[in-house]
């Protein structure tokens, strides 16, 4: 309570919703800045690499095993006492549901027995929220794009508090999701992402004219698609082998990387423009896509919007 | 003494007082005497229970926080956890193990993981008993019972080729629920109680074993086929966004 009043708030949050058991431990200073205490991370990636993508189930079963541990980590590393958490946070969805409930569960448990409030948080906003802690607050409306491997979304924020707008959304894979498919189909390893980065470097984005999904006039102009990728180069590389040929990995990895973050960038740019904000967000896993960020800078700059 | 369990259609909580008058056991041979002794002592002071299976997550913690407050129990005066772990379907079953793993470390208590089929057996009358819970998909988890001890067990199988254990009774949902098939005089209760989970834990003045859930069966993933078949080959689930 006196804690509270002083403005100092210590706040734990859990987040479940894909393959990795995530606890962080911040504290909300008087002055409204975060500092963040711990951030640790238990990822059951390695066990979902056989599959060639996240299992569900797999991905719970590491959830049970990991949040004890986890939570223990946390604290020892923000050096809190359970007595000084104020509040308990946690991931409500999206995400995979029976993932999502473990951690659900459990923040309710530690916030029932250490007497705090409990928030759910949606997955989204949180990513919002980490952006802002790393740059400051949001100081004007701005247009997030979040690609990662459950979630490939537009979103307009206007304020952390103020409810989040989707504008758009993948209506079959996410994008995390097709890098992690075609990774599989070119033979490299999961997680696909960086994997993929790394032999595009080497290829030529030009060689194969992949599809852009939902880029008709008539589609959805904000929504995804990357199934119908997917399965192209799926087709591309079996008449390949058909014909007894070799599979240039790199420029099928380059060719595919390029068709999806030219419809990612094309898409945010346009729903920026067409919403008149100047500054886009990127975040999530594949924000960390080499080529994305490279060509995201360049249209930003072409449109006048900050990135 | 808190007292949870998610592995069944049930949503189970319950506080249980325990007269600690047993006298500490070490030898195997005398955990299950001890455990009978621990029964006749386990008095449950509340217990709420909910039998649907879709509302473990929802339900769990509310239950936990009304039979504490219907005993008149603070959370700091909560003295161990006791919690079956399974085998049962695997979603509900975490929501329970999960909980009481961090209720446990939150409030600084043991947890003690309990079969929750022994947890059944345990208010099961008889010499010979066959416990049988409903695993879905047409199957049942089961174990047997002799004098009070798990003899065989737990595993999971189809109603139809259930051992023939020479069991004389059974208990447990799937007992009523394949009653046709199993053919035995069907006893005790259908899930596990918390006094029933509590008895079922034995002595609790040891370190607690490890707390891992009963599963036994893996989960359903295929692993990819060979690169050759690219669009024909098994594909992974999808993750939903
Ligand atoms: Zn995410």
């Amino acid at each position: 309570m006196s804690r509270a009043l002083l403005g100092d708030v210590v706040v734990m949050g859990i987040e479940t919703s894909c393959d990795e058991t995530g606890v962080g431990i911040c504290r909300r200073r008087r002055d409204g800045t975060v500092e963040l205490l711990a951030d640790e991370i238990a990822s059951s990636v390695d066990e979902h690499a056989r599959f060639g993508g996240v299992v569900p189930e797999v991905a719970s079963r590491a959830h049970l095993e990991a949040m004890v541990p986890t939570v223990r980590r946390a604290l020892d590393v923000a050096a809190v006492r359970p007595s000084d958490v104020d509040a308990v946070a946690v991931t409500a969805g999206p995400g995979l549901a029976g993932a999502l409930l473990v951690g659900m569960a459990a923040a309710k448990a530690y916030a029932v027995a250490w007497d705090v409030p409990l928030y759910g948080v949606h997955h989204l906003g949180a990513h919002i929220a980490v952006d802002t802690v790393e740059h400051g607050p949001l100081d004007r409306p701005s247009l997030a794009l979040l690609v990662s491997g459950g979630h490939s979304s537009l979103l307009e924020v206007t304020s952390l508090a103020a409810p989040i707008r989707i504008l758009g959304a993948t209506i079959d894979d996410a994008a995390g999701e097709a890098f992690d498919k075609v990774a599989r189909l070119l033979g490299l390893p999961f997680p696909g992402g960086p994997y993929i980065d790394r032999a595009a470097t080497e290829g030529d984005r030009a060689a194969i004219a992949f599809p852009r999904g939902l880029t008709g006039p008539r589609d959805a102009p904000y929504d995804f698609s990357f199934s119908g990728l997917k399965t192209a180069v799926a087709r591309w590389i079996e008449a390949r082998q058909r014909d007894g040929v070799d599979v240039p990995v790199a420029d099928v990895a380059a060719s595919f990387q390029e068709a999806v973050v030219d419809v990612l960038t094309r898409k945010a740019i346009r729903a920026a423009t067409d919403a008149g904000i100047d500054q886009l967000l990127i975040g999530g896993g594949v924000a960390a896509n080499s080529r994305l960020r490279a060509l995201a800078q360049d249209r930003c700059v072409d449109a006048g919007i900050t990135l | 003494m808190l007292a949870i369990d998610t592995a069944t259609p049930a949503v189970t909580a319950g506080v249980v007082r325990c007269a600690t008058t047993t006298e500490a056991t070490t030898t195997e041979a005398t955990t299950a005497e001890a455990a009978t002794t621990e029964a006749a002592t386990a008095e449950a002071l509340a217990t709420r229970v909910t039998v649907d299976a879709r509302a473990h997550g929802e339900l769990l913690t509310p239950h936990i926080t009304a039979v504490l407050a219907e005993a008149e129990i603070r959370f700091d005066q909560v003295d161990a956890i006791v919690c079956g772990i399974g085998p049962g379907p695997f979603t509900g079953l975490r929501v329970g193990m999960v909980t009481a793993a961090s209720l446990g470390h939150a409030l600084g208590v043991p947890v003690y993981g309990v079969c929750s089929l022994d947890a059944i057996a345990a208010e099961a009358s008889g010499d010979s008993v066959l416990v049988v819970t409903d695993a879905r998909r047409r199957e049942v988890y089961w174990a047997h019972y002799r004098g009070g001890r798990r003899v065989a067990g737990p595993e999971v199988t189809a109603p139809a080729e259930l051992p023939d254990v020479g069991a004389t009774v059974a208990a447990g949902d799937g007992a009523r629920i394949y009653a046709d098939v199993i053919g035995l005089p069907v006893v005790g209760p259908a899930y596990p109680s918390p006094a029933g989970l509590v008895s079922a834990a034995g002595p609790l003045d040891g370190v607690p074993a490890e707390f891992r859930p009963l599963y036994l069966r893996r989960p359903d993933a295929v692993e990819p086929g060979a690169r050759k078949k690219v669009s024909a080959g098994p594909q992974p689930p999808r993750p939903a966004a």
